[in-house]
């Protein structure tokens, strides 16, 4: 079907990318530049020349080790969400026991759950397990608020294969360890890469569970790190706007590769 | 057959992960909320204080209709820009494609690294607005500039979620609508929006609750100033508990927050007709 240029939704269109793209451009330029630059020229100027000492800067100044924080609160948060909801997704479209399905409705209904609504009941569990301050402390309540949207995909992408291909696998004598992992695995396979990558975008860019579970340097993640920057470094706003722009480039890194799970993965079950 | 289905103990580690972690807390928070505590010591018990305190902070009124306030704004706002530019970057164009790839990417910044950019980009003084009304410390205009910068960061979200619905429309009901001579606008409110419909359920919903709990933007750009011209609901709770040590009666609030959230998702799914949603999505 041919179609006229829709003029108007284009110029639209091309309103919308100067307001993303702007504060972005800003950000770079600005972490680019010396601060004598940023505090005695306008931000419209051309500047003299490029520095990356406020780069230097932010990665002698702690940065290494809220990334490294990152990452492992990332990881473990991911492979608990994974390890946990593949069997139970398989077990609530393949049981229809009560147990399973009420439980399965029970996590939906955390969708609607606010977590910081259960910030204080946290912090006192957490408190009372001895694990604040603890990289764990982060972990668990991160990967119990995942569950939700992970269960949701799983399950509706487990709910489309056709119900043969179980009893086929049932009647080759195939137990269900056996079917999960040579049946639902392979076939969940886009589903699970969609939980992983949500799941790690939430986890990677947290904030609440580490600024109130946590407190010490040696367990501080990367946006607290950014927080405490901006005290540390004062006015020093290139160097802040440099230490933003490294804790984006990893997942920057991560979008131009995986794109298209990553995109499927933030409207995950919301789509349909 | 049924032996070779998979037993209850396949569920039983997320079910217990999920109780003891997210739905706990739920219940314990309510319990919280007839106590007194520092957050130190052990909660005590002192009955509906908090309760009855709570109908008399003025405080605590006002940063509900902040809240609702900023709700309000930020629903009129994003939803009008995210479904219109999530329905033209349905289009298959290729330039389209790689707009849309750039649309997104406020997505990928965590909420602490947005808001320290806007920070830096609204500062008075050496920011990208030098001379500008002063976005974040007039108490006037505060809440809508916190409201400019969600949606810089969500738009994005909901465009991908009308892009994905808009491009499933059936193309039938264009090419019938062309024959019939009907204009883009009259298409677009005839064909495109009612087909979306349950697009707009889902994106208000997370939307609403998305601004009920904005905490951590406001946090970072305005800390629930100039003086308390933007203390959220969220941040009032925190500051009541972590700053102020009265856990107990943040718990209080915090059960607040929880009625709203879900009374507002309940109301809009319900007005909007999303049961027949939920039911379709059973039989699928």
């Amino acid at each position: 079907m041919k179609s006229r240029p829709n003029w108007p939704a284009g110029l639209f269109a091309l309103v919308w990318l100067a307001i993303v793209v702007g504060p972005l451009l800003y950000l770079v330029t600005v972490s680019l530049r010396t601060r004598s630059e940023y505090l005695g020229k306008s931000v419209w100027e051309l500047p003299d020349a490029l520095t990356f000492d406020n780069y230097v800067t932010v990665l002698t100044g702690g940065f290494g080790q809220y990334l490294l924080n990152n990452v492992i609160v990332t990881v473990a948060t991911v492979a608990i969400v994974v390890l946990v909801t593949v069997p139970a997704a398989y077990a609530v479209v393949r049981n229809t026991g009560p147990f399973v399905q009420r439980g399965f409705t029970l996590i939906l209904m955390g969708l609607a759950i606010p977590a910081q609504a259960t910030i204080i009941p946290v912090y006192l569990m957490i408190t009372r397990m001895q694990l604040y301050d603890t990289l764990t402390a982060i972990i668990l309540p991160t990967a119990a608020f995942a569950l939700p949207v992970a269960m949701l995909v799983l399950v509706n992408s487990l709910r489309d294969v056709p119900k043969e291909l179980y009893e086929a696998q049932a009647i080759d004598g195939a137990g269900p360890l056996r079917v999960l992992v040579s049946l639902v695995l392979p076939l969940a396979r886009p589903a699970i890469m969609t939980v992983v990558v949500y799941t790690a975008l939430n986890a990677w860019n947290g904030f609440l569970f580490p600024l109130v579970l946590t407190q010490s340097e040696s367990s501080r993640v990367l946006t607290l790190g950014l927080w405490d920057f901006q005290g540390q470094f004062g006015t020093n706003v290139p160097a802040l706007l440099a230490a933003v722009t490294l804790s984006v480039l990893p997942i920057f890194v991560v979008y131009l590769i995986g794109r298209r799970f990553l995109l499927s993965g933030l409207t995950a079950g919301f789509g349909k | 057959m049924s032996s070779q289905r998979p037993s209850a103990w396949y569920a039983v580690p997320a079910f217990a992960f999920f109780a003891l972690f997210a739905a706990l807390p739920m219940l314990l928070v309510i319990y919280l909320s007839f106590t007194a505590w520092d957050g130190l010591g052990s909660p005590a018990v002192n009955g509906g204080e908090n309760w009855s305190r709570l109908l008399e902070d003025s405080e605590a009124r006002a940063s509900v209709w902040r809240t609702l306030l900023l709700m309000v704004v930020s629903w009129l706002v994003q939803t009008p820009i995210a479904l219109l530019i999530g329905v033209w970057a349905a289009g298959k164009q290729r330039s389209r494609a790689v707009l849309s790839s750039i649309f997104f990417l406020p997505l990928l910044l965590s909420t602490a690294a947005i808001a320290l950019l806007w920070q830096a980009l609204l500062e008075p003084n050496f920011g990208a607005f030098v001379g500008g009304p002063l976005f974040l410390g007039d108490p006037d205009i505060a809440l809508y500039t916190v409201v400019l910068v969600i949606s810089w960061q969500f738009i994005p979200f909901h465009t991908l979620l009308y892009q994905g619905a808009a491009r499933a429309v059936p193309p039938s009901l264009y090419e019938a609508a062309t024959l019939d001579g009907a204009s883009r606008v009259s298409k677009f409110r005839h064909i495109t929006l009612p087909q979306l419909r349950y697009t707009v359920v889902t994106s208000s919903v997370l939307m609403l609750v998305g601004s009920l709990t904005t905490f951590d933007t406001v946090l970072i750009l305005t800390n629930g100033g100039p003086g308390t011209a933007t203390r959220i609901l969220p941040l009032h709770m925190y500051i009541t508990g972590f700053s102020g040590f009265e856990m107990g009666y943040a718990s209080t609030i915090a059960v607040v927050l929880v009625v709203l959230g879900t009374a507002l998702s309940l109301a809009v799914m319900r007005w909007s007709g999303f049961r027949s949603m939920s039911s379709q999505q059973e039989g699928s």
